[in-house]
């Protein structure tokens, strides 16, 4: 890649900073080059968070079906799946996916509550509904 | 601590050793902090997975760089991972108030000053901790263009977090002085290391030999129902190769950075040719990544055999390479 050639395309991801790439300069030294994005990053990253956006949203509808507990839909906000909210909560997995089912959820002890909620980060009240 | 300076890099790690090394009276630029650790590889982990996906690195594993160095160099470094947040935050900041500059290993999910779009549960990222302000750190982060504040609390949860590579609130901080590098010698041996890595790793999945593995996989990414997991698998290899903070190209173009400095430090001008010839490989990589996204877009129609192709063509295009990198360090008598 040539000096000239970094792309700048404002890559909307980088949201204003600039990364630095490794290009060759016009006396033919590689140098480092802030750069404000390049579009095929630009797609590769929005494919990655969107698909992340859709689980989390077909987990929302699943919430207000009643199909599933308001658990899942945080642990994929949190852009986390079965496997990471079973290791930060230092639960086992079928423990995880039991809770996903609103009946046993609505039962969880407070102390759980919190467990859930210090791994995603959120408050309690939050856990507990969908927004 | 008011002689840190910041440095922008492209990679945390590198970044972080180059800034560490300048700090202590020895500096160094991140690419030839990254050469020297031979820290360019492949590696493609199917049994490690990143949300469902595959791990494929262009790089050794995390921690690599900061050992290599150590080792060659005698940095002493000293590591140290804590059981709770609150013994880790007392030892930074007894190490902070102590004078030291202390580099860190952390969750990028949880760092609030990182573009929401990129912050992913990914465990081995690297900064530097350079002072504290009441609950605020001061930190250096390489691949920002600025220092930034970081509260307690987000930086204990980015220590603490759990899931692959946990760094258990690693931190790591260097004891000594370092004697000016011997780079022919150091040169000459990463060299040897990364060559060997690339082609004589007895497991498949390592060096240029991965590649085609990935090529295999990818060929069979199936592309019934509109292909909507084969997309994902193709813009994950594209995000690990552009988007991970490896200066584009997946390292090739800073290791290309290293060799032509080594060249030019070492006057072994063999190497400059080199460093010429990982650019094209670099700018092949790129063209993988445009080929694939244009798929993604669906400008182009999902045919993964022809991105196959494009791997196959660039592990033979690597082996080659790899095989003069050997023979020309064969070749260097310092």
């Amino acid at each position: 890649m040539r000096e000239r050639e970094v792309p700048q395309d404002g890559n909307a991801t980088l949201a204003g900073h600039r990364k630095a790439v490794y290009a060759v300069a016009d006396d033919g030294k590689l140098r480092l080059i802030p750069s404000r994005g390049w579009e095929v990053e630009e797609i590769v990253t929005r494919q990655a968070v969107e698909d992340l956006e859709r689980h989390a949203h077909e987990a929302r509808t699943r919430v207000l079906a009643g199909r599933t507990s308001t658990l899942e839909y945080h642990m994929y906000r949190a852009r986390m799946d079965v496997a990471l909210l079973s290791q930060a909560t230092g639960l086992w997995r079928w423990r995880v996916r039991r809770h996903f089912k609103p009946e046993i959820f609505a039962r969880l002890p407070p102390a759980l509550l919190r467990r859930y909620a210090a791994a995603l980060g959120i408050a309690v009240e939050a856990l507990q509904k969908v927004d | 601590m008011p002689d840190f300076v910041h440095a922008h890099a492209s990679h945390c790690e590198s970044g972080v050793m180059s800034s560490l090394l300048r700090h202590q009276g020895m500096p160094m630029s991140e690419a030839m902090a990254f050469g020297l650790a031979s820290a360019l590889a492949f590696a493609y982990l199917p049994f490690i997975r990143l949300n469902g996906l595959p791990l494929i690195a262009f790089r050794m594993p995390p921690g690599a760089i900061i050992r290599g160095l150590h080792r060659g160099l005698g940095l002493g470094m000293r590591f140290e991972t804590f059981r709770s947040p609150e013994a880790g935050s007392a030892r930074l900041d007894q190490l902070l108030d102590s004078g030291k500059l202390v580099g860190l290993q952390t969750s990028i999910f949880w760092l609030p000053y990182f573009p929401p779009d990129l912050r992913f549960h990914f465990n081995a990222h690297n900064l530097l901790v350079y002072g504290r302000e009441g609950d605020d750190y001061l930190i250096s982060d390489p691949v920002g263009e600025t220092p930034v504040r970081c509260a307690r609390e987000d930086l204990e949860k980015a220590r603490f977090a759990k899931g692959v590579f946990a760094p258990r609130g690693r931190l790591y901080y260097a004891t000594n002085t370092p004697a000016p590098a011997d780079l022919p010698r150091l040169g000459r041996r990463a060299l040897a290391r990364t060559a060997r890595i690339m082609l004589r790793t007895p497991l498949p999945l390592i060096g240029v030999r991965g590649i085609g593995l990935l090529a295999r996989a990818v060929e069979r990414l199936s592309v019934a129902d509109g292909g909507g997991p084969a997309r994902l698998y193709i813009g994950h290899i594209v995000r690990m190769q552009e988007e991970t903070g490896t200066g584009g190209a997946g390292f090739r173009f800073m290791y290309a950075s290293f060799l032509q400095e080594l060249a030019a430090a070492a006057a072994y001008p063999a190497l400059q040719e080199l460093a010429e010839r990982l650019v094209v490989i670099g700018d092949k990589w790129q063209e993988f990544a445009v080929a694939s996204a244009r798929m993604i877009k669906r400008r182009d129609p999902l045919e993964p055999p022809a991105l196959a192709a494009l791997l196959r063509g660039l592990a033979a295009e690597e082996r080659n390479f790899f095989e003069d990198l050997r023979a020309a360090q064969l070749a260097w008598k310092p």
